[in-house]
């Protein structure tokens, strides 16, 4: 990661758990870049996550106050801290196993009680640590551990389900499409009131492989393939938008 | 003023400035008077979607450096486990009050019960301690809540106050102290905000903001907050050490009363409300000339096998009344091994009556 953004990092817990070709990283930069353009005070942020991949991207590796949280319950630890102490800015960051299957509840609760923090879903559609199995956000078909024929359900799309929860700002980008999700980080982050990333992230090491896209490039190259703008969606026949990823801000 | 008012009465007098609750028959009292009392006196009160949601956003608001509470009743502390297993790794202070009610399950929601004390002790997964007290009126609703944030604040644990539907809804005068004795954690800031010198120690805790950058995990940890996961030598330090600061304390945490014990031949060993009824029978046997004694444990977690093994000594049969099927007679016949110990359960769903503790124990005095 770039030298200029050492500060915000315990380097002496790197190199980091991710596998090869986890988008994660890239997302872990991206959080970093926006704090750092906005000069917000590190100490004065807080971290929470809760179990799986996307939680380990604050913790161990942010030199900052984290909380790293029972499996689901990051939101509620969030409310918590946000709550008895505004000055904090609060920031959960997590999977959408966790964010959107165990703590679905939590999330919907916080986008409407419109509690100040930005949460964002290090979205890569399956339970990555616990070896592959399927998630709310994996697309229908997809194979993984524990749907081999293909997922026979629809997946969540949580911009629209946190924009009717009341959510101020909601956007989803793919860790391919870093600038503007550096941009859209830096708008959430200065959001008063609730806001929610839906950020797609690679991993080829529990989805990819056995869904035909073994390497990060495949995936990359996947999601640049995929990914439809919310305005140009918008216009866009419902039959024509199943398995894009639409992207950009969800909020009118 | 009834139990559950006296509570959150004591909540505030100790220090309480955050409350996340969910509604719950019998303990609602609690948060229906904390939501109008907490906000006129600078804190925070949330109702949250479920118990889950408030033991976690309690526990966050500990570590925003909040002397922070829930209260709830059976169902509700079911779910607050994974929360109360956090709390205790974590080691955040905070109080969880339980206001008893007959279970299992729904049970019956408006009835008492004694049920939960050994779920309170064990219901977590993996090795522990908690702090667990028990109140048997209206003044230790007050008075007990009060001990029980100082405990969680000084050692650093959940302590949990086991009430029940009885003490929660029973209206009775008490006395507020002007003065109280409070202890407030020691916010120091320090890189190893999980780990001590000492096998037993309670480490300073600083709390988000200071700049301290905490790591706070509920995984395994060593001193430092950092996850150590498979590091066998640290599993067993943490583990020992969270159990150690509770059990190489007990003779100050536990706190009993003892009523007539010293001649007694015939011994209650008892708690809560069910303490109050068999206060009344021993009064009654000792109006017939029969010397019978109790002791009441106010602590009833960590379990004092010491006080127990000490009053007990000299006397013939001891008798454990409890509103249950008999879950603390478990520990006192384990204390108390060479001694006849008698369980005198209730699982009616109603408050232990003196006269059916009177009548049973009658058959064991010759």
């Amino acid at each position: 990661m770039s030298e200029h953004l050492h500060k915000y990092l315990r380097t002496q817990a790197f190199p980091t758990p991710f596998c090869a070709g986890c988008g994660h990283g890239i997302l872990m930069g991206a959080v970093l870049r926006a704090i750092d353009d906005l000069q917000l005070d590190f100490n004065k942020m807080v971290f929470v996550s809760g179990i799986g991949c996307g939680a380990w991207i604050p913790s161990p590796h942010f030199a900052a106050d984290t909380l790293h949280t029972l499996h689901g319950r990051p939101i509620a630890y969030a409310t918590g801290v946000k709550s008895f102490n505004p000055e904090l800015k609060v920031v959960v960051i997590s999977g959408d196993g966790d964010l959107a299957a165990i703590g679905g509840n939590h999330l919907i609760h916080a986008a409407r009680r419109n509690v100040e923090m930005t949460v964002i879903c290090a979205n890569n559609s399956i339970y990555g640590m616990t070896g592959g199995q399927v998630s709310p956000t994996t697309p229908k078909n997809s194979k993984t551990m524990t749907t081999a024929k293909g997922n026979p359900e629809e997946p969540f799309d949580l911009c629209k389900l946190t924009v009717a929860c009341g959510a101020r700002y909601v956007s989803r980008y793919t860790v391919f499409h870093i600038k503007p999700l550096i941009n859209s980080i830096k708008k959430a982050l200065v959001t008063k009131g609730f806001s929610f990333i839906d950020v797609v992230s690679p991993c080829p090491t529990q989805f990819g492989r056995r869904n035909k896209q073994p390497t990060l490039y495949d995936m990359m190259n996947d999601l640049k393939n995929r990914s439809i703008r919310y305005e140009t969606a918008k216009s866009t026949k419902k039959e024509d938008l199943i398995g894009k990823v639409v992207i950009g801000e969800f909020n009118e | 003023m009834q139990g559950n008012i006296a509570c959150a009465e004591g909540a505030l007098a100790a220090g309480c400035r955050y409350y996340a609750g969910y509604p719950i028959t019998p303990s609602s009292e609690i948060m229906e008077h904390l939501s109008n009392r907490l906000p006129e006196n600078n804190g925070i009160f949330i109702q949250m979607e479920d118990e889950i949601g408030s033991i976690c956003s309690m526990i966050g608001a500990s570590w925003a450096g909040a002397k922070a509470m829930t209260a709830t009743s059976g169902p509700g502390f079911s779910l607050m486990l994974e929360g109360l297993g956090y709390a205790v790794m974590t080691e955040t202070p905070c109080v969880i009050v339980n206001v008893q009610r007959a279970g299992p399950a729904t049970g019956q929601a408006t009835r008492p019960g004694q049920g939960d004390i050994m779920q309170a002790r064990w219901g977590a997964h993996g090795d522990y301690r908690i702090i667990g007290l028990s109140p048997w009126s209206v003044q230790e609703m007050y008075d007990l809540t009060i001990e029980s944030f100082n405990l969680a604040e000084e050692y650093r644990v959940p302590v949990i106050l086991l009430a029940d539907e009885v003490v929660g809804h029973l209206k009775e005068s008490f006395v507020i102290k002007p003065e109280v004795e409070i202890f407030n954690r020691d916010n120091t800031i320090t890189d190893k905000p999980f780990g001590t010198t000492a096998d037993d120690g309670v480490p300073p805790m600083p709390i988000f903001g200071q700049g301290a950058k905490l790591l706070v995990t509920g995984s395994t940890h060593d001193e430092f907050g950092i996850r150590k996961v498979a590091d066998p030598n640290v599993q067993d330090k943490l583990v020992n050490r969270l159990c150690r600061k509770i059990d190489n304390h007990k003779e100050k945490i536990c706190k009993t009363e003892s009523y007539l014990v010293d001649d007694a031949d015939y011994l209650f060993i008892s708690f809560g409300i069910s303490a109050r009824s068999s206060y009344a029978v021993i009064k009654q046997f000792r109006k017939e000339g029969i010397k019978a004694g109790l002791l009441r444990l106010k602590t009833i977690w960590p379990f004092t096998d010491d006080i127990i093994k000490r009053v007990a000594n000299n006397c013939k049969v001891i008798f454990v009344p409890e509103m249950n099927r008999g879950q603390l007679v478990l520990e006192v016949q384990r204390a108390l091994c060479n001694k006849q110990v008698v369980s005198i359960p209730k699982t009616q769903g109603e408050a232990i009556y003196p006269s059916e503790i009177y009548n049973e124990v009658k058959k064991y005095i010759k």
